[in-house]
């Protein structure tokens, strides 16, 4: 066990932990954070997106020893119900979900990817959003959500 | 009088409610314990419900109205559809109304939310609906009771009752009924408002969950908390019908957090204080298993498996008994088999539930879709009496029927009964994949005669598909932890020779669109062929299955569909024009024309004319149902791309029409329809459970790719026909029905390559290319 200070939307937390733990584990059960999900825990689906370094990583294969003293974002740190983020309210004004269990990891992986690329294009960002996996089948809503941010990005 | 455990009081508490302030909103909630005392079981698939207004609406002091239902929120929309069915009976704001759902302490029994049972079960005049209207018109004879005038004198708006000549006569609900009960059964002929009179219901509400999910604060089954909760996992046998010999709990004696090795029977579990410390203890633990005396039966054989398995249930579905002389006078006959694979739920998150068992007690926190059954079974687990166990609906990822939700609640259960405390459990990918009810594999074998004309004389249907289990029911054995646990799932029940059909019932659409659907005298079928059989078998299945959106429907109209647009082919008809000559169900025919009108579909047969062997190929293809023969009306129309070099689909467009009777709600159908669209072509085109000799292959997202969000996504188009003088029908598993044959028939059109199988892999693509 250690002691370990997390930077979670912008607040600090020490947490005593087996440096070992995949940072998920922690973001949701130390810290009871909604946002991050374990879908898979192999890195494979990315329900567990938090945003790190400008990189959407998957939390549930990270040791949360590598990513101490780092600002991690969660879904919450986007914004908030009464006050959505840009994209959070795109996912809302598209009803850009069904069961919603996938959304943390579509919108951190479509904000990190056009925060890095705000010129993105289409066919870029269809790609961008690859290894990303929504059961419910609500690509087109989603994709439709992304895009309507990607052009307030550019504007 | 129910029980409640400090755990289930905290939440109640939390939720700003004491018991005592929840009873004198809801005085509805005696009447709903007194009812099920003792009912161990619910009869069908809707369970009993409640005659009894009380147990469906309840209306405060200061007017807020609160509804309980059964049929619970799946992602699929239904808590906002019923949040706006009860505003619009009631004539309140939509934001006026609570809804509370799937609660053993608190809700009617409904049985299961599946098979796309709560638009009829709750929209139409029965259950949650007639509630609503039952206590508009007690409302209205009360408050002209109270004003001394006759009820069509009054108007309802906004919880307030007035006179319509003279507004300042008034009475609220709140002043009606406020803080009591209505103490009246359901009115059977209470009138529902009509829809062309609608102002919340039929409208695009945006669905009430999804600020918080969008903002990452709602909170699903996977994030209860309890406090003092641990953390379980489970090890699962590592081949399919291995038994434990032993577990040596020295192998983790040097773990961090570990507070418990549970062993009963073949189920083997571990619980911890951290959700890691759990994980890494159940994957060191050595357990000892000793193998089946037999391997599975090879995957690559398996339809001929089911084809010869000899040990067979038997039933016809329609036989008018002159299949033989009708082939024999046809000028044509075509065959052909069709086969589909098992395929998972393969929800996005892996099961979870907590349990809090204490003392003779159990509280259940579960995503299941069956809240009483899952209480009756749980008690067996534990041994308790059902009363004695409280199932809580939270909601966990998109299911799609039985995933892992009823067995992981099992897992919990025992678990936190070993401990005495609270326990959450969430599966691995594996043991989610590895061990959940399959979607059924089907093979089946079509023939038809067709005349001199080319119209169809006779259609010849049987089939053969594998059952094991299924929902608990009363049968904790249908699902791993409960056989694990030392339950048997319900026993396979060999018959042969089929019994004659009694009455009609199309329920796994066995039976194609294409013919009357005669037994005696009742036809109930779509279609204008008077001659027609369906014989299903099925067998045992080595694998456990369960209902998969849109089960066993999914997979004969794959075959009903594909099988049509070969006998066009055969006689050089378009698709769509000779499903026509064969159609008699108006509604039918309606959608089957508004998708072909909407995607601009041109008269001709399939192939297209020109189609070449080589480079990208483009077609359609046209499907369509009634699903479950009386539960809504779809058709679809799919573009698609055939990149012949590498045997690659990409499907382009899909145009779907829709008939389900009155909308609830447009938008959140729209969602419905182009989610079960896209769910069909990521099974159409991707999704196989796969196995070797012992065990399941296909076990996380690498082994059983399904379609991920991009790229490749087609453009899809919904035509939404409004029958408001109809009765609502489900719209969830109806565009995931159709998929498969509309984009095997697109692919033939194409290519003039017929798929058979699915999933339509390249390489078996390829091989019906050449």
């Amino acid at each position: 066990m250690a002691v370990l200070n997390l930077r979670v939307n912008g607040r600090s937390y020490p947490v005593e932990v087996d440096p070992a733990t995949p940072l998920l584990y922690v973001l949701s059960d130390d810290l009871k954070l909604n946002g991050p999900k374990f879908g898979c825990g192999l890195g494979q689906c990315g329900s567990c997106s938090v945003i790190v370094r400008n990189q959407a990583i998957r939390s549930c294969i990270t040791p949360v020893s590598t990513v101490a003293g780092t600002e991690i974002t969660t879904l919450e740190g986007l914004g908030t119900i009464e006050k959505p983020h840009p994209i959070q309210k795109a996912f809302i004004d598209e009803q850009a979900m069904q069961c919603g269990f996938c959304v943390n990891g579509i919108i951190l992986t479509a904000k990190a990817f056009l925060d890095r690329n705000p010129k993105a294009t289409d066919v870029q960002i269809d790609q961008a959003m690859s290894d990303v996996l929504c059961r419910c089948g609500t690509n087109v809503r989603m994709l439709k959500a992304i895009k309507k941010y990607a052009q307030e990005v550019k504007a | 009088m129910k029980a409640w455990t400090p755990d289930a009081k905290a939440a109640l508490q939390q939720a700003g409610m004491s018991r005592r302030d929840f009873l004198k909103t809801s005085g509805a909630l005696i009447v709903a314990f007194k009812m099920e005392q003792g009912r161990g079981v619910a009869p069908g698939f809707n369970g009993p419900g409640s005659a009894q207004l009380d147990s469906w609406i309840a209306i405060g002091a200061d007017g807020s109205i609160t509804a309980y239902t059964g049929k619970c929120e799946l992602g699929h929309g239904l808590y906002t559809a019923q949040t706006q069915l009860i505003a619009e009976e009631l004539s309140v704001p939509f934001n006026r109304v609570k809804l509370i759902q799937c609660d053993t302490a608190l809700t009617p029994d409904q049985g299961t939310t599946s098979g796309a049972q709560s638009h009829p079960s709750n929209f139409n005049q029965g259950s949650l609906a007639l509630a609503g209207a039952t206590a508009r018109e007690a409302l209205l004879e009360r408050a002209s009771t109270r004003l001394g005038v006759g009820v069509d004198q009054l108007a309802a708006q906004d919880g307030v009752i007035q006179l319509k000549t003279d507004t300042s006569k008034k009475v609220t609900y709140g002043e009606l009924v406020g803080g009591r009960k209505f103490s009246i059964a359901l009115n059977r002929n209470a009138k529902r408002k009509p829809p062309n009179t609608w102002t919340v219901l039929g409208k695009p509400i945006p669905r009430i969950e999804i600020p918080a999910m969008a903002a990452g604060q709602f909170e699903y089954v996977h994030n209860v908390r309890v406090p003092g909760m641990l953390h379980g996992q489970v090890v699962r046998p590592p081949v399919v019908g291995a038994t434990l010999a032993s577990v040596d709990e020295r192998s983790i004696s040097g773990l961090p957090g570990v507070v418990k090795v549970i062993v009963k029977k073949n189920f083997v579990g571990v619980v911890a204080e951290k959700p890691y410390q759990a994980m890494r203890a159940a994957n060191q633990l050595k357990v000892n298993w000793t193998p089946p005396p037999t391997t599975l039966p090879s995957h690559s054989n398996f339809f001929d498996w089911m084809r010869n398995h000899g040990t067979t249930r038997d039933a016809f579905t329609v036989n008018s008994k002159d299949i033989d002389a009708q082939i024999a006078k046809s000028s044509k006959v075509v065959k052909a088999t069709y086969l589909y694979p098992y395929q998972m739920h393969g929800a996005i998150a892996s099961s979870c539930a907590v349990a809090d068992v204490q003392g003779t007690q159990a509280t259940v926190w579960s995503a299941t879709q069956a809240v009483y059954p899952l209480r009756n079974t749980v008690a067996t687990v534990l041994g308790f009496k059902p009363e004695d166990v409280h199932v809580i609906y939270k909601m966990g990822s998109g299911c799609y029927g039985i995933n892992g939700a009823d067995t992981v609640s099992f897992d919990a259960a025992l678990l936190s009964q070993a401990v005495g405390k609270p326990v959450r459990v969430q599966l691995t990918r594996k043991d989610e994949m590895a061990w959940e009810n399959y979607g059924v594999a089907y093979l089946i074998d079509q023939r038809a005669g067709l005349d001199s004309a080319g119209n169809i004389l006779t259609w010849d249907h049987e089939s053969w598909s594998p059952t094991r289990g299924g929902r608990p029911g009363n049968n904790p054995g249908n699902v791993v932890t409960g056989f694990l646990a030392g339950f048997e799932p319900a026993p396979f029940a060999a018959r042969t020779p089929a019994p004659d059909p009694t009455n009609y019932n199309n329920g796994s659409n066995a039976v194609p669109s294409y013919v009357t659907g005669c037994v005696g005298a009742q036809c109930g079928g779509t279609g204008t062929v008077a001659s027609q059989r369906v014989l299903t078998h099925t067998v045992p299945s080595p694998f456990w299955t369960g209902p998969l959106r849109s089960p066993a429907r999914l997979q004969n109209t794959f075959a009903h569909e594909s099988f049509m647009d070969e006998l066009a082919a055969a006689i050089k008809a378009d698709p769509v024009e000779y499903r026509l000559r064969h159609l008699k169900d108006q509604r039918l025919i309606d959608v089957l024309k508004g998708a072909a009108r909407a995607a601009s579909w041109q008269t001709r047969p399939s192939p297209r004319s020109g189609a070449r062997r080589a480079g990208v190929a483009n077609g359609r293809g046209v499907s369509c149902v009634l699903y479950e023969g009386d539960n809504g009306y779809c058709a679809m129309v799919a573009d698609v791309d055939v990149h012949q070099d590498s045997g690659v689909i990409v499907v382009k467009r899909l145009v779907i029409a829709s008939d389900c009777g009155p909308i609830s709600n447009p938008d959140g159908l729209r969602n419905q329809l182009e989610g079960g669209a896209l769910h069909g072509v990521s099974r159409s085109l991707f999704e196989e459970v796969t196995w070797d000799a012992q065990k399941i292959t296909s076990i996380d997202w690498k082994t059983y790719r399904p379609l991920f969000l991009g790229p490749n996504v087609p453009r899809i188009e919904t035509v939404l026909i409004n029958r408001s003088e109809g009765e609502a029908m489900g719209a969830g598993e109806t565009a995931v029905t159709v998929a498969a044959a509309a984009i095997a028939n697109a692919v033939f059109d194409a290519t003039g390559a017929r798929l058979r199988q699915v999933p339509f892999t390249p390489e078996r693509v390829k091989a019906a290319l050449t």
